[in-house]
């Protein structure tokens, strides 16, 4: 068989046109959605569930950036504040980041293993519909309770729910109730996601892909999912504890009968920790993914990256108490801590040099995933230096719970992981949707949003410097603080007009977007063998690899990868 | 890069690929045994903590005979998942139910112990730290314990229906997994609690 | 700086973010990505400058880390200089390769389309790309176990002051147990100057939630955790008022639960506790007034030394008039602002665990008066 004809052959879909099927009407295709259990489905109901509450959270943080643009502002009561922060931060990290992460995982690893679906795909859409549960669990706490005049019942602990705030004697009302079912839901959905994921690439990749030939995605994703079965668990452990200490009187956190506050520190954090890992490992996998193939080189020292990434796994859950510098370990303890927190830094930048070398004599294309890309490195480099900084404990004792720390998170969360996320939507929109988003809109995206970004994220390392600490509805005039924040505000609303560009981008190109064929980006793993959208079944017939890149195997005859790697 | 025909084994490394259930159930296990790792840090953490109340010397006694059913039920488990695979579904009927009869007798034997617990010597989990501890990283157990049994009872039912049959001995031998996963949790909190613990 | 040449590096900035956004869309082929980034940091730098050049503020009372005048914030202050001179280099070196990267590796518009040369990996770059980071690593991690031993093992000297502090929901409590005073929110300590040393050693507890203590200028902070007693210490080197406030969430009026340590000569410290140790005057000017007082709840919650009145819920008010703020800084102390937190605490500061006291507006008169001469 000569190249061409394989490459047909390779497109393995079925016509576009559904042969004899009847006409569908709106809620046949609803119904369809509702329940699917199709990998690729859910894992676009997974993004657009994230996309949904990243715009509702937005919205949170603007009223909060509203509040905080003059010192001493009314806009918002402190009791409406404090739900806010901590919807904010719940919602980014449960019903955003978790969400997302799955869905890119969901739609793509069975692709790029050239399997027809996860492992077990009811388990799929359980733990999908578990997570939308918590999630609308979670905001009925706006209307449970006392109802809208009384702000409702949201959560008002902040996202950590430090004890023995969150006892009863301190939380009257449900609001710490809503917080821990609703999370507990949602992790219970996760770790039963996590593990299919583990078992479909353990159990079903295509014939000629070894471990050693998986795309770094897959790699990647295999990792985050094994650090999520030993990385919820805690939070759950200590949620089931809370639930116990509030509604049977136990005394887990009950400082009052010599229950521990700081108990709850170690448990929280020994989750909290290794969660942030796991939102932006998938990121590292975006961007492994992306950079080569606009840089068209492929990946600088594949087991090197593994191998990194695998570090990372494991020194992350080394170094929760650097979280807890100021409660007053003992200064061997502080050092321990000291030591695994600077420790992680080195894989670390030892990716970001791969990402480097990867563009080094490469050909790069600018086009709106990779630049997205470039500023994910550019972002991850200033946060790794904030992160060193936060690790020299007497450092920190100054800045942990100010500004400063909420800067340096914010350039993980959305430098690093938002930023990679809307590139790695760029760049397989067209897988999943058969059509392209407007480069134009995503240029205008890309440079107001990073605008922004830097307008908001690099002036709010100031004030933490200059004292002003977390969770404040507000703050004194006089001391240095009134203009930073006005600027952060600034940016926030620039940022907000980019996700309307986004969101625009996203709305019009479903309908009226420029058609992409089966290899748009002229890429080389397993995903982009397909139509787009692939078939249900995804591959007409499980291809056979020889390589960590088929698809360059196939355009290039005479040089394969087989022949170097 | 060819492509494969549908009766390729999908068996990329050449060598031995486990099946998605082990997989899966062990991914399970890991989850939970970090789980029941943050109730026995907080166990041991709040040792000798309690203000007030009974202590774990004044009122725990083994529970030995408890422990040998739970044990022993693993052992016969792993008979029934044997017997399958050979086709005998007589034997797996056998030994699957004795397992149950196992399981069941040390969640009755553990009922028992904490009616005596709370009626005799007042202790409940509002009682003091031993009391909170005690009381929930047992409880977090027996819980397991009667998932488990559920799961058991289900494939029992199927069982005595005639459904159950030589080619889903996989299936048992996953959720014996579980099972055994169960009773080794046991020998850590049997150890921690009533050893260590008193 | 001088205005003008602030004005001129705007216009500079401006002309070329102005460039650089423009073309991007116009010439949708090559961005000048060089320029792009490098008027972007301009940007960014020329933005922070403009924020200090604009503001009114008395710099003293600004609680920036980088202003110690204690010796623990000054120890902190070296630390932090030494490791943002390393993280500066790091992020200039490899900030730089990646815009030369960026730039030099972009794709040309005379481009042939063919694929660059492959490489898979290069074991000595990997291994110079770990080493040397591990060696920084090794650097920092020694620098900063020296500091730490140095400020959380520091013996107490035998002229150390020695300070309760017992955080509430949200008030700051001072207890100065060999001095036999109680103050509240407002910290008078000594100065630290000539050859004896006088820190002010601090214990720190908690009465309800967790809590933290920090006034940037003086340390860095430490946490109040019931059930857990943490010390601290800060050896202040100029007098003056230093800053700071709560820096644990501890709900609703966690922003309001401010802090103010004033840093008194030894003369002015010894004269302050001399007043603090006193009982307060029965003035019988004023006696309706101190009745009003011991008649309602107030005596539940509040410590007046020389009346009936003994409860530990509220602060201490003794010597209310001798304090700048109210209700921890969410107020300044004067009868108008006293009287309207008495009537109304939730109005002033929402949230707060004082009830209001249901006074008739005469009583509350009465009572403004005899607590304003509580000095």
């Amino acid at each position: 068989m000569n190249g061409t004809a394989k490459t047909n052959e390779m497109s393995g879909a079925l016509p576009l046109v559904s042969i004899a099927a009847p006409d569908k009407n709106v809620l046949d295709h609803i119904h369809a959605w509702l329940v699917t259990v199709d990998h690729k489905k859910l894992g676009l109901m997974y993004i657009m569930y994230g996309l949904f509450f990243f715009v509702v959270a937005g919205i949170e943080v603007g009223l909060i950036r509203i509040q905080l643009a003059v010192p001493n502002n009314h806009f918002l009561t402190p009791q409406v504040f404090n739900q806010l922060f901590t919807m904010h931060g719940t919602t980014m990290v449960f019903l955003v980041g978790m969400p997302l992460i799955f869905g890119f995982a969901n739609y793509l690893v069975p692709l790029m293993i050239g399997a027809r679906d996860l492992a077990f795909p009811r388990l799929n859409a359980f733990g999908f519909w578990l997570s939308v549960f918590g999630g609308l669990l979670l905001y009925f706490s706006f209307i449970g309770g006392e109802g809208m005049t009384g702000a409702g019942s949201a959560p008002d602990v902040g996202w950590f729910a430090y004890a023995p705030l969150t006892g009863r004697a301190f939380s009257k009302g449900h609001s710490t109730d809503y917080w821990t079912l609703g999370i507990m839901v949602g992790g219970f959905g996760s770790i039963a996601t996590a593990a299919n994921i583990i078992t479909t690439i353990l159990c079903m990749r295509c014939p000629g892909m070894t471990l050693t030939k998986m795309p770094l995605l897959v790699w990647l994703n295999l990792i985050m999912c094994g650090m999520v079965l030993v990385t919820i668990s805690p939070l759950t452990a200590a949620q089931i504890m809370l639930l116990l200490d509030r509604f049977v009187g136990s005394h887990f956190f009950d400082t009052q009968a010599g229950g521990s506050a700081t108990l709850w520190m170690h448990f929280f954090w020994i989750f909290g920790h290794p969660e942030v890992y796991i939102l932006v490992i998938p990121a590292f996998a975006i961007a492994s993914e992306v950079i080569p193939v606009f840089s068209r080189k492929a990946i600088f020292g594949y087991p090197v990256m593994v191998g990194a990434t695998i570090a990372i796994a494991f020194v992350s859950m080394s170094v929760w108490a650097h979280h807890m510098f100021t409660i007053g370990m003992t200064s061997t303890g502080n050092t321990f801590f000291v030591v695994s927190t600077m420790m992680i830094s080195v894989p670390t930048g030892i990716k970001i040099f791969n990402w480097l070398g990867t563009m080094w004599g490469g050909k790069l294309r600018f086009d709106t995933p990779m630049l997205f890309g470039i500023a994910f490195v550019f972002h991850l480099l200033i946060m790794g230096l904030t992160g060193v900084m936060l690790a020299a404990a007497p450092f920190n004792w100054q800045l942990n719970d100010s500004y400063f720390v909420i800067a340096h998170f914010h350039y993980v969360l959305v430098g690093a992981i938002v930023f990679m996320i809307f590139g790695g939507i760029y760049y397989w929109f067209p897988k999943a949707t058969g059509r392209l988003l407007n480069e134009r809109l995503g240029k205008w995206h890309f440079w107001l949003f990073l605008i922004g970004f830097h307008l908001t994220f690099d002036t709010m390392h100031i004030p933490g410097v200059l004292g002003m600490p977390r969770r404040i509805y507000t703050y004194e005039a006089g001391r240095g603080w009134e203009i930073l924040n006005l600027i952060c505000t600034l940016g926030m609303a620039v940022q907000s007009v980019a996700t309307l560009v986004f969101v625009w981008n996203i709305v019009s190109s479903i309908f009226k977007g420029r058609r992409a064929g089966a290899d748009p980006w002229d890429a080389w793993t397993l995903e982009w063998a397909t139509s787009s959208p692939p078939p249900e079944y995804n591959f007409a017939e499980i291809p056979i690899v020889k390589s960590r890149r088929p698809l360059w195997d196939i355009k290039h005859p005479t040089d394969p990868d087989w022949k170097y790697e | 890069m060819n492509a494969a025909t549908a009766t390729d084994s999908l068996n990329p490394d050449g060598g031995w690929t486990p099946s998605k259930g082990v997989v899966g159930m062990t991914c399970l296990i890991i989850a939970e045994s970090a789980i029941f790792t943050i109730f026995v840090v907080a166990y041991l953490f709040y040792l000798g903590k309690s203000q007030n109340g009974p202590r774990p010397q004044q009122v725990l006694e083994l529970p030995i005979l408890n422990s040998i059913c739970l044990l022993s039920s693993s052992v016969t488990i792993t008979f029934a998942v044997h017997a399958l695979r050979k086709g005998d579904t007589k034997r797996f009927n056998l030994w699957w139910l004795v397992t149950i009869a196992l399981g069941a007798y040390f969640l009755f034997g553990t009922g028992r112990e904490w009616q005596h617990l709370i009626r005799d010597e007042g202790l409940t989990i509002q009682t003091n730290l031993f009391g909170t501890t005690f009381y929930s990283l047992v409880g977090l157990h027996a819980s397991h314990v009667v998932v488990g049994l559920l799961a058991l009872l289900m494939v029992m039912a199927f069982a005595l229906a005639g459904s159950v049959k030589q080619e889903h001995a996989e299936r048992a031998h996953v959720l014996s997994l579980y099972w055994h996963f169960v009773d080794v949790v046991w020998i850590v909190v049997f150890t921690v609690v009533y050893i260590i613990g008193r | 700086m001088p205005v003008a040449f602030q004005i001129a590096l705007f216009l500079a900035c401006l002309r070329v973010v102005r460039r650089f956004i423009v073309d991007s869309f116009l010439r949708s082929t090559r961005p000048s990505r060089k320029e792009q980034i490098m008027g972007k940091i301009m940007l960014l730098i020329l933005a922070q400058q403009r924020l200090f050049a604009g503001e009114k503020v008395d710099s003293t009372l600004v609680p920036s880390i980088f202003a110690p005048e204690s010796v623990p914030a000054h120890s902190i202050a070296h630390l932090a200089d030494f490791v943002l001179a390393i993280t500066g280099v790091i992020f200039v070196v490899v900030a730089s390769l990646l815009v030369y990267a960026v730039v030099r590796f972009r794709r040309r518009a005379d481009d042939d389309d063919t694929e660059p040369a492959q490489i898979y990996g290069s074991g000595p770059v990997e291994a110079a790309w770990t080493i040397v980071p591990i060696l920084i690593v090794v650097v920092l991690t020694l620098t900063t176990a020296r500091v730490i031993h140095e400020i959380q093992d520091a013996r107490q000297p035998a002229g150390a002051l020695e300070v309760q502090v017992i955080g509430h929901q949200w008030w700051w409590e001072f207890r100065y147990p060999r001095l036999g005073i109680v103050t509240a929110n407002e910290l008078h300590v000594p100065v630290s100057r000539g050859e004896v040393r006088r820190p002010t050693f601090l214990d720190l507890r908690s009465a309800d939630v967790v809590h933290s203590f920090w006034v940037p200028r003086l340390a860095g902070k430490t946490d109040l955790i019931p059930n857990k007693i943490n010390s601290m210490w800060i050896e202040p080197e100029r007098i003056g008022l230093f800053l700071g406030q709560c820096a644990k969430y501890c709900g609703t009026q966690h922003a309001k639960m401010l802090l103010r340590v004033y840093v008194d000569t030894p003369e002015d410290f010894d004269r302050w506790v001399r007043e603090q140790e006193k009982t307060a005057e029965k003035d019988p000017s004023v006696a309706a007034g101190r009745l009003v007082f011991e008649q309602t709840a107030c005596i539940n919650c509040h410590v007046i030394k020389g009346t009936v009145a003994n409860g530990r819920f509220g602060p201490d008010l003794t010597h209310l008039m001798s304090r700048d703020t109210l209700a921890s800084g969410a107020l300044s102390n004067s009868p108008q602002e006293l009287r309207a937190w008495i009537k109304s605490p939730d109005q002033c500061k929402p949230g707060a665990l004082m009830p209001a006291m249901n006074l008739k507006d005469a009583d509350l008169d009465l009572l403004v008066g005899y607590l304003t001469t509580l000095k």
